[in-house]
C-alpha cells in the first residue's frame, strides 16, 4: 500500500525549523568569513612569503584537505579538552569548518594569484608599491575574478557541510530536523522539508555571491545611462 | 653629480654571466639609447637599475639613492625612477585615471581631490587627455603605452627607463609612442632607452651605448656612434648588409 505523506506534524514545528535555519546561517557566515581570511592568508604566505611560511602553509593545507571534516570536528571537540582547551559544540563547529574551508580556499586563491602575470607585479613594484600593496591593489581583484566561480562553489559546499556539525550537537538545522524526526517519526517529510530549506539557502547565498561579484568586478559604469549600457559580467561569474 | 652612475655591475644567472662589469654614467637631461643584439644584456642592465633584477657585484647610484646587493633604499629609489615596459603592463581592472593615480595615492599619499588634476596634467603630456575614464582594453597598443608613460610621469620621476617600449607595436603605433618620448626628451627628462629603433636613437638620444656580450662595447655621442662606429661589432650591428 502507498505511503501517505503528512507534513502537518513537521510543519507544526516551524519555530524550531526557523531557529535551526538561523543557526545554520550564522554558523555558515561566520565560518565563511573566518575561513576565507585564513585561506587568503595561507595562499599569500605560500606564494609570496618566506620559505618557512610556504612550508607552514603547505603543511596546513595538506593536513586539512586530506582528512575528513567529521574527524577534524571530533578532534577539536573531543580531542582538545585533553590539552586543556574546552570548546562548546558551536565553537568547535566554527573552528573546524573555518579551518577546513581555509585549506580548500587557500588552494583556490593560490591558483588565482599564480594566474596573474609576473609583469603586472613588476609594474606595481616599479611604481614604488610595496609587495603587500601590489597584492592588494594590483593582484587580488583580477585574481579573484579568475577564481570566483570555483570559490563560490566551495562556499556552497561549506554551507551544506555545516550539517555535519549536528554530529557534535552544535545547534543548526540538521540537528533541529533530527530532533523533529525522532519525535514525529515522519522521516521522509522531515528531511524533504530540510532539503527544501537547504536548497533555498544555497540559492539565496548564490544570489548574494552574484551581487558581490557585480560589485567587486564593476568595471564599466554606463556612460550615458542608456538601457543598452547596463553592467555586464562574464558569464562564469553568474554560476 | 650624474643622475645615474653604474659601477662595475656584474650579474649572472647561475654560471652564465650576463653582465660582465658595466660602467656607465648618465648626466641630468641626458637621453641615452642602449642598443645591441638580443642577449647582449641591455634589458637586464635596465632592470637592475630599479632593482627588478638582483645583481651580484657592483653599485648603482640613481639620483642620490645607492643600490647594492643589500637592496636597501629600493623603494625610495623606485619612487624617483620611472619604468615603461615592452608589454605596457597597465592594470586591466583599473581605469586610465585609476592606473595613473594608484601609485601617487598609495605611495605618496596624494589626496583624492588632487587626483583629477594630476590625471589631466600627465595625460595631456602624452596627448590622451580625453581617455581618463577608458579602460586599458578599450585602447590601442600605442595608446596603452602612452598611458603607461603617463602613469610613470605621475610619480614625477627624475629618471625614466624605457625597456623596448615599441617592440610590441606595429610601425604606425610605434610612431605615436616615439613622438611622445621625443617630447619628453625635449622637456629635459633624463632617460635611458633600450631600443631597436636605430633611427630614433640617432635622432633623439644625446648618447648611444652599444652593448655586446654583457659589456659596454662602445659608447659616445649618437651621431658619432652611427656615422663613425669604431669596432667591427658595432659596424656589423648597425649595417650588417654592408659586410
Amino acid at each position: 500500500m502507498a505511503y501517505e505523506m503528512n507534513f502537518t506534524p513537521v510543519l507544526a514545528r516551524t519555530p524550531e525549523l526557523i531557529s535551526g535555519t538561523i543557526d545554520t546561517l550564522i554558523l555558515s557566515s561566520q565560518s565563511i568569513g573566518i575561513g576565507l581570511t585564513i585561506g587568503l592568508a595561507a595562499a599569500l604566505l605560500r606564494v609570496d612569503g618566506p620559505k618557512w611560511g610556504a612550508v607552514v602553509s603547505a603543511t596546513y593545507v595538506e593536513a586539512f584537505r586530506n582528512t575528513p571534516l567529521l574527524v577534524q570536528l571530533f578532534l577539536l571537540f573531543f580531542g582538545l579538552p585533553y590539552m586543556g582547551i574546552r570548546l562548546t559544540a558551536n565553537e568547535a563547529a566554527i573552528f573546524a569548518i573555518s579551518l577546513n574551508l581555509g585549506a580548500y580556499s587557500a588552494e583556490i586563491f593560490r591558483a588565482g594569484l599564480l594566474a596573474i602575470p609576473k609583469t603586472q607585479i613588476e609594474a606595481g613594484l616599479a611604481l614604488g608599491l610595496s609587495r603587500l600593496q601590489v597584492m592588494r591593489y594590483v593582484v587580488i581583484i583580477p585574481a579573484l575574478r579568475i577564481i570566483y566561480p570555483s570559490l563560490t562553489g566551495q562556499l556552497t559546499l561549506t554551507l551544506l557541510g555545516t550539517s555535519i556539525a549536528s554530529a557534535i550537537s552544535a545547534t543548526e538545522l540538521t540537528l533541529a530536523g533530527a530532533k523533529i524526526e525522532s519525535q514525529t517519526f515522519r522521516s521522509l517529510e522531515t528531511f524533504l522539508v530540510l532539503a527544501a530549506i537547504y536548497i533555498t539557502m544555497t540559492f539565496v547565498f548564490r544570489f548574494l555571491y552574484w551581487l558581490v561579484g557585480l560589485w567587486l568586478f564593476r568595471r564599466r559604469v554606463p556612460k550615458t545611462g542608456s538601457a543598452a549600457a547596463t553592467l555586464t559580467l562574464p558569464r562564469e561569474v553568474e554560476s | 653629480m650624474p643622475a645615474l652612475r653604474i659601477e662595475n655591475l656584474k650579474k649572472s644567472y647561475g654560471n652564465v654571466p650576463v653582465l660582465k662589469g658595466i660602467n656607465l654614467a648618465v648626466e641630468n637631461g641626458d637621453v641615452v639609447a642602449v642598443i645591441g643584439r638580443s642577449g647582449s644584456g641591455k634589458s637586464t642592465m635596465l632592470r637592475c637599475i630599479n632593482g627588478l633584477e638582483p645583481f651580484q657585484e657592483g653599485t648603482i647610484e640613481v639620483v642620490g639613492h645607492k643600490l647594492d646587493q643589500s637592496r636597501a633604499n629600493l623603494r625610495e629609489l623606485r619612487k624617483e625612477v620611472g619604468m615603461v615596459f615592452q608589454s605596457y603592463n597597465l592594470f586591466p581592472h583599473l581605469s586610465v585615471a585609476e592606473n595613473i593615480t594608484l601609485a601617487p595615492r598609495v605611495v605618496k599619499g596624494l589626496p583624492r581631490d588632487e587626483g583629477s588634476a594630476l590625471v589631466r596634467e600627465v595625460l595631456s603630456r602624452v596627448g590622451l587627455a580625453e581617455k581618463a575614464d577608458a579602460y586599458p582594453d578599450e585602447l590601442s597598443g600605442g595608446q596603452q603605452q602612452r598611458v603607461a608613460i603617463a602613469r610613470s610621469l605621475a610619480m614625477k620621476p627624475k629618471v625614466m627607463l624605457f625597456d623596448e617600449v615599441t617592440s610590441a607595436l606595429d610601425p604606425e603605433l610605434t610612431g605615436e609612442v616615439l613622438k611622445t618620448i621625443a617630447q619628453l626628451a625635449e622637456a629635459g627628462m633624463t632617460m635611458v632607452l633600450v631600443t631597436h629603433e636605430m633611427g630614433f636613437a640617432r635622432r633623439v638620444a644625446t648618447r648611444t651605448v652599444f652593448m655586446h656580450q654583457g659589456t659596454v662595447w662602445e659608447e659616445g655621442k649618437s651621431e658619432e656612434i652611427f656615422t663613425h662606429p669604431k669596432t667591427p661589432e658595432l659596424k656589423n650591428f648597425i649595417a650588417p648588409d654592408l659586410k
